[in-house]
């Protein structure tokens, strides 16, 4: 999928297809320079996202029916689900911090998909805003580490199982790797959003030539199925890494 | 260095790059078919490993983006 988006945005310069136009980051009121404090089109949609999640919480808790309603059932289904998740991944520890990694999963389930909406801004697709999110579980639970662990977290580097000549050797890689973390977890989430989207761009480029257009139009169709599973995956993986690091700092520090 | 020849050098280190998504395809695809071949000879024992099915995916895939991303970079940033 991502290898499509790559290549054929190389070759679509000569159809006149812009698959990068959509991720354009503008300002929503005239035609400015973009501040920090710049009213942006992403701005918009991180809001639009914020709302719906606020509203999917209110609307399916408020009733609290014992037979529950549409709304209702799916809000309860996420709930238990992820419930799951940081018990089976972070251990009965991590349970405390469920609040957040709730918060993060609805939030990135529904900026996924309302980037799907045509027309629509992607929030996610960013770096500026995956990044935002990971760092901010990287320093979490790198400060949860060393508070309930204290210096001994640090030993989560030193690894006991292998031989005294290769610790040392080790304790880098895995240092460098700790700090890798976050740049991951955060372009795992803007790359397969980006590319996706991309790739229905240069797809639905394809539909102006006469000749491909059925086929285009199909594959758009198809592909539009397809990031669906990729919006609802990317944000179960975000979250499930979450839980993953968040083990790090509260349950034993030798993995 | 500027030019025809630096913007040719700079499409074709994309095309490049974009190869090391085969290396996070096949990778993908071992974790899923290992999987499978797991889940039908323990059915039963299928439904618990599904977080490190994901967890190994998304391991696999992030190595694979980073060269997409340095696709991307050559390609709009460079």
């Amino acid at each position: 999928m991502a290898v499509e988006g790559a290549a054929q945005s190389t070759e679509a310069s000569a159809f006149a297809i812009y698959p990068m136009e959509q991720f354009v980051v503008k300002p929503l009121f005239g035609t400015g320079p973009i501040e920090w404090y710049t009213i942006t089109n992403v701005t918009l949609w991180l809001g639009i996202a914020v709302l719906c999640v606020l509203a999917f919480s209110v609307l399916g808790t408020r009733s609290r029916a014992m037979v529950p309603s549409r709304t209702q059932s799916v809000a309860e289904s996420l709930y238990s689900f992820i419930y799951k998740v940081v018990e089976d991944v972070s251990g009965p520890e991590g349970v405390k911090y469920f609040p957040y990694v709730m918060t993060i999963f609805v939030f990135v389930l529904f900026a996924n998909l309302l980037g799907l909406i045509p027309t629509s801004f992607t929030t996610t697709s960013h770096v500026a805003v995956t990044m935002t999110l990971a760092l901010l579980v990287f320093l979490g639970v790198t400060i949860l580490g060393f508070v309930r662990n204290g210096i001994g977290f640090l030993g989560m580097f030193w690894v006991t199982s292998a031989p005294l000549v290769l610790r040392p050797i080790l304790a880098l890689i895995e240092i460098i790797s700790y700090f890798m973390r976050p740049v991951s977890h955060s372009i795992r989430l803007a790359g397969n959003l980006m590319a996706g989207h991309a790739v229905l761009k240069v797809f639905a480029g394809f539909a102006s030539m006469a000749v491909l257009s059925p086929v285009a139009v199909g594959a758009v169709a198809a592909i539009y199925g397809l990031e669906l599973l990729v919006a609802v995956v990317q944000a179960y993986v975000f979250t499930i890494l979450t839980c993953v690091y968040l083990r790090d700092a509260v349950g034993d520090a030798h993995h | 260095m500027e030019g025809d020849i630096a913007e040719m050098g700079k499409y074709i280190g994309a095309g490049l790059a974009a190869f090391g998504l085969a290396g996070a395809g096949i990778g993908v695809g071992n974790i899923a078919a290992s999987f499978l071949t797991g889940a039908l000879r323990n059915p039963s024992a299928a439904p618990g490993q599904t977080a490190n099915l994901f967890v190994g995916i998304a391991f696999a895939e992030a190595l694979g983006i980073f060269s997409f991303l340095i696709a991307l970079l050559l390609m709009f940033a460079a």
